[in-house]
């Protein structure tokens, strides 16, 4: 029971890493981004080309895979997305779905369509007994990592001059940039951090969710679950519906194992019918 | 004058050309190698279309007086796509014979065409049992999945093996597999419990820890081979190798193309499959040296001589024929037996089915690398399905 909650604990806060940049997007920069998924796919090749062609230990290519898929995140910022803020929300979806397309069918050029598989070091494999309790080792690290992850993030939202100068930026740009405020840098870092994030959820999930060139198709109903299920507005709702729906999914399928894949949609339904604009978000 | 030499010699290449193309029209045999090259299953694709090609490199490109031609498309995975290339090929290029068929529903979807152009299709991948009824011009170089599964039932059961949860994908082939080993082994006084994993999964360890609580002897695992790898590091990440529960299934999970990546979780798998590319037989060793050195980086697989072994049976059945095609050349496939790099095998005449032995394999470390190491062979297994129905 207790290793169920466990398991289902660590799914969800990886799919709250995975997921978390496309809720500050979506609901902060009120950007739909359906290639978030491809960001993810880029930190989990950078992880998976540096372990199995350059022998570079799994911890130390974790930084790296944060920070290309940001930097991608960046370039295309300033020269894709940037020109699609003010347009409507379907061309935002068109546009951003292509991008999923060329991500895909460039990833399965270079790379080949095959799953990519890497070698966790030792001291990450195998499990524990924690009070009766078995604990898988690598879940554990990433309910660490996520943990710490998830505390920064909304410390960095709510404290620091930064987080409400984007706050400020996605309540009313032009009062903001009437204050001084660099809008558009604000953005685009924010969207390089996202993207960030995603890359380093891609890279920690590899080793759970697998990685193929498909991935950010095969994903991406995940993530838009988390932001439609926690609403957009913070970052701890995201988060509390990943851990929902990442116990809900794990515990759905041990205990009825035949529709244990629609849980989590079941789960979606109900929410929505309940609340529309998301668990955790204010009524307007 | 100079002009009029010019002329008349080209005047000849002209003739020449035109007789010359005339002539190799009539004397080329045309293959339509259909496969999934692109998309998630182009492994598949990849793996058969270097042994196709690696056949007709070593066998040369002639026979019976007739010039082989290979025509490879790429059917990206969909059934739709598959026929439509089929007809392409059969209508335009006039091919003698179709090849290829990576999936089930890829390897159906033809099989009307097949039977009214009387060509023959050489099904070297998709292991549905029943693909072979489908049409009288099918014949398969592959293997059945029940043929490949029915045999781990016999070896768990005399191993001392009596308590199994099967964990299978899904889809039709899991089921298949499913079927088969609860069948066999429930007739050999077993007990299974069946659990399904949906096929988009993305993390089995729920219906790990199910099998955990379960404690049986054995886990058996039927999984698309990609996400295998997935699924063996997270059975040994929940501690089951070391409980005692072993892991047995067909061949698939321990696919040869991807083994060697999955690293030491996948050691100890026990699984029955046709090919490993450890089989020890010099036939096996001249193919895998070949294989490796005309594809570096790769390793061939199940599908892989599947494609070798289809590509064998249309050169032999197009000797016996004098490279004749259609309902000829069918009839002269039927029968055919020949020393494979799996081992013996031959077309059963009644169902165009192959016949081969199967091999009970362990995952081990061999020169550094991991392989399926034979340990056990159950020699001639024709498809118990289709077995079951003629008696």
């Amino acid at each position: 029971m207790l290793t169920i909650l466990f398991d289902g604990i660590a799914y969800g806060m990886l799919l709250f890493v995975l997921a978390c940049g496309l809720a500050v997007t979506l609901g902060l920069m009120n950007f739909v981004n359906l290639a978030h998924g491809a960001f993810a796919m880029a930190g989990g090749y950078v992880t998976a080309v540096l372990m199995n062609r350059s022998g570079v230990p799994f911890l130390a290519t974790l930084p790296l895979a944060f920070i290309i898929p940001a930097i991608l995140g960046l370039v295309l910022e300033r020269t894709l997305y940037k020109r699609l803020y003010t347009r409507s929300h379907l061309d935002q979806v068109l546009f951003s779905i292509g991008l999923v397309f060329m991500a895909v069918a460039a990833v399965d050029y270079s790379f080949g369509s095959q799953q990519q598989l890497i070698q966790l070091p030792v001291w990450l494999q195998g499990r524990i007994d924690v009070m009766g309790v078995q604990v898988g080792l690598y879940r554990s690290f990433i309910i660490v990592i996520c943990g710490a992850l998830v505390v920064a993030l909304q410390l960095i939202l709510t404290k620091t001059r930064f987080g409400s100068r984007l706050r400020a930026a996605v309540d009313d740009p032009r009062v903001a940039r009437g204050l001084g405020i660099n809008v558009s840098l604000i953005f685009a870092a924010t969207f390089a951090f996202g993207s960030g994030l995603a890359g380093l959820g891609g890279a920690l999930g590899a080793e759970i969710l697998g990685l193929d060139p498909t991935f950010p198709l095969k994903f991406m109903i995940y993530f838009l679950i988390v932001v439609t299920v926690g609403g957009t507005t913070s970052i701890t709702g995201p988060f509390l519906a990943s851990l929902i729906l990442g116990i809900a999914d794990v515990a759905g399928k041990y205990y009825v194992p035949s529709v244990g894949a629609f849980v989590i949609y079941t789960l979606m339904i109900v929410v929505l019918v309940l609340r529309p604009q998301g668990l955790f978000e204010r009524a307007r | 004058m100079r002009r009029r030499t010019f002329l008349s010699a080209v005047g000849a290449a002209a003739v020449t050309l035109a007789l010359g193309g005339a002539a190799l029209a009539q004397e080329t045999v045309k293959i339509g190698l259909i496969l999934p090259m692109t998309g998630p299953f182009a492994s598949t694709g990849r793996q058969i279309e270097a042994a196709a090609k690696l056949y007709m490199q070593q066998k040369g490109d002639t026979v019976a007086g007739k010039t082989i031609q290979l025509i490879v498309k790429d059917d990206t995975g969909v059934a739709d796509v598959t026929k439509r290339l089929a007809q392409e090929l059969i209508v335009n290029d006039k091919i003698a014979v179709m090849a290829g068929f990576g999936l089930t529903p890829l390897a159906l979807a033809p099989a009307p065409l097949a039977t009214q152009a009387k060509v023959p299709q050489v099904v070297m991948a998709a292991a549905t049992a029943t693909i072979t009824e489908a049409s009288p011009f099918i014949v398969r170089t592959s293997f059945t999945l029940p043929q490949a599964t029915v045999p781990m039932a016999d070896w768990a059961s005399q191993n001392g093996i009596k308590k199994v949860v099967t964990l299978v994908s899904d889809y039709g082939p899991g089921i298949d597999a499913e079927k088969a080993f609860t069948g066999a082994f429930t007739g050999k006084g077993g007990q299974v419990e069946n659990l399904r994993v949906p096929l988009a999964n993305p993390d089995f360890s729920p219906f790990l820890q199910k099998v955990a609580d379960a404690k049986p002897d054995a886990l058996f695992v039927f999984v698309p081979s990609g996400i295998g790898a997935q699924f063996m590091k997270q059975f040994v990440e929940r501690g089951l190798d070391k409980s005692g529960v072993k892991l047995i299934g067909p061949g698939d999970v321990t696919d040869d193309d991807i083994l060697n990546g999955m690293g030491d979780v996948a050691l100890g798998a026990i699984t029955t499959q046709h090919y490993s590319a450890a089989h020890d037989s010099p036939e096996n060793k001249a193919f895998v040296e070949a294989f490796k050195k005309a594809n570096p980086n790769m390793r061939p697989n199940f599908m892989a001589v599947g494609g070798y072994d289809g590509m064998h049976l249309i050169y032999e059945g197009l000797k016996k024929t004098n490279g004749q095609g259609g309902q000829a050349l069918i009839d002269a496939m039927k029968g055919l037996s020949w020393t494979s790099p799996r081992g013996p095998v031959s077309i059963d005449p009644q169902t165009r089915d192959i016949v081969q032995n199967i091999y009970v394999r362990k995952v081990e470390r061999k020169d550094g690398e991991l392989y399926n190491v034979e340990f056990a062979t159950i020699p001639n297994v024709k498809d118990p399905v289709k077995a079951a129905k003629a008696n």
